[in-house]
């Protein structure tokens, strides 16, 4: 789990050009880390290819925050 | 119409990552060219390029990290030359009515040919759900003009030009006149590039445009008007202007580098990539340029050539202007700087404007590297062979033809 959460974190600090302590759980990619829309959807196809999942649209819409992030991929993830 | 002046300049080239390291080394008589390191070229006809140094430039000093992962090279180098082209006039903060009246009009020949090749493969192998959702505005060619009018909140016209190698000029020449007919006090005007790719290498290559007898000898290559050459070498970079109202320019005490003058246009109507066998854009664009300033072709003491080091461009230009010039083309000096940088493309018409105001400002005109053994046509005109020149330089011309028989030329004056 924790694993998840510290990869999952580098992948937001190196897409959204952030510095680490802010990207917190609670921290959500549009409110508080200046993501763009277009970010969020590269985001989801970064962590699609990290950890070989599959995240369809409507679930990727629901993904708002590090910690919506990490609970998909930890329900999911292989 | 309303006077025009440049009051900022901006470069990241193949010779250096701004403008005084760049002049600095070409009229030192430096090459920028060298084996192609950005892919492997062994099974190239065409294995050598221009390519900018990363220990010449920084792209962290002024184009944000996240904007680097989303858009090609050629908006990078755009980018930072504009910044560079701003800070250099002192510009980068203006007040919001200023910036409501400052516009972008910056271009590029071909745009994200790197990225879009290397996008089309991912699509190919991993299907449409893997393509990058920043794949269109990080490869398309007025998106210089849209990030610079972005980061530095530039308000007025936001515009961008396309005419392949005559783009540079064409850029600040059509800015300029924006700025004359009032529809902007501060343009930031110019052209980039960067295809230095196996699909571009490789294109430029089939359309056998591209030198292949000196790979050996990368610093031989780009040999404009010599009997040897073979093709151009391929550059790439940015080059960008600040243009401004002159009385703005003035009543602010912004340093002056020169005026824009003159400006022709034309077409061949001939060949989509040879130019004209009687060279007949070159001299008409040159003409209208020349009537435009109200000068005489003795008053230009300067030309910036196209001169690419192709067999069959470089003696046309040379006796058009040869034909446009007669009596007093022996006042003349005429070098191609292609013979140190290559050639940008879409950025070389900015870039050698750029080297045609420092020559102004100088007092001196850079060198065409490589004049071996001069092409017949050459007797009698100063195409300032392999050393600087210093020299009287009051007025300046700078020409850049493109595919499609397009040309444009840019004539500069001191102030």
């Amino acid at each position: 789990m924790s694993d998840v959460a510290e990869r999952v974190k580098k992948i937001v600090v190196e897409h959204l050009g952030v510095e680490a302590e802010k990207v917190t759980e609670e921290a959500s990619f549009i409110d508080d880390l200046g993501a763009d829309s277009l970010d969020t959807v590269e985001l989801v196809m970064a962590f699609e290819d990290e950890f070989g999942v599959e995240i369809p649209d409507d679930a990727a819409e629901k993904i708002l925050t590090v910690k919506d992030a990490i609970a998909f991929i930890a329900a999911n993830g292989k | 119409m309303r006077r025009v002046v440049v009051t900022g300049l901006g470069l990241v080239t193949p010779l250096g990552g701004n403008v005084q390291q760049t002049w600095d080394r070409l009229i030192a008589g430096k090459s920028g060219a060298g084996p192609i390191t950005r892919f492997d070229a062994t099974d190239y006809s065409c294995r050598i390029a221009c390519e900018v140094k990363p220990e010449d430039f920084d792209p962290n000093l002024r184009v944000d990290h996240k904007i680097q992962r989303q858009v090609d090279p050629f908006i990078v180098y755009g980018l930072d030359a504009a910044g560079q082209a701003l800070e250099d006039a002192g510009l980068t903060d203006m007040p919001e009515e200023e910036r409501l009246r400052a516009g972008t009009l910056i271009g590029s020949g071909i745009g994200g040919l790197p990225g879009i090749a290397e996008e089309a493969i991912v699509l190919h192998e991993r299907g449409p759900r893997r393509v990058s959702p920043h794949f269109v505005h990080g490869r398309l060619i007025n998106l210089i003009s849209g990030q610079v009018s972005i980061r530095y909140g530039l308000m007025g016209p936001n515009h961008a030009v396309v005419t392949a190698c005559s783009t540079g000029a064409h850029a600040i020449g059509d800015a300029a006149r924006l700025i004359a007919l009032d529809d902007a006090d501060v343009m930031v005007a110019g052209g980039a590039e960067a295809t230095i790719c196996p699909i571009g290498i490789a294109g430029f290559a089939q359309a056998r445009a591209l030198s292949t007898n000196f790979n050996d000898e990368p610093h031989r290559a780009s040999r404009p008007w010599d009997k040897a050459r073979d093709g151009f070498v391929m550059g790439e970079g940015a080059g960008i202007v600040v243009l401004e109202e002159y009385e703005r320019a003035k009543k602010r005490g912004a340093k002056i580098l020169g005026e824009v003058v003159g400006y022709g246009l034309s077409g061949d109507a001939y060949h989509v990539t040879a130019p004209h066998p009687e060279g007949s854009g070159a001299f008409r664009s040159m003409q209208m340029a020349l009537k435009r300033a109200g000068l005489n072709p003795g008053d230009i003491d300067y030309v910036n050539a196209h001169g690419t080091s192709t067999p069959m461009g470089d003696e046309l230009e040379l006796g058009a202007v040869k034909r446009l010039f007669g009596a007093d083309i022996g006042k003349l000096s005429m070098s191609s700087t292609k013979s140190a940088i290559g050639h940008l493309l879409g950025g070389a018409g900015a870039v050698e404007s750029i080297f045609t105001l420092l020559a102004l400002r100088d007092q001196v005109v850079p060198p065409t590297l490589n004049l071996e053994d001069p092409c017949d046509g050459a007797e009698g005109v100063d195409l300032v062979p392999w050393t600087a020149k210093e020299r009287k330089v009051e007025a300046v011309l700078n020409n850049s033809f493109g595919f499609g028989g397009t040309n444009a030329t840019v004539v500069f004056r001191k102030v």
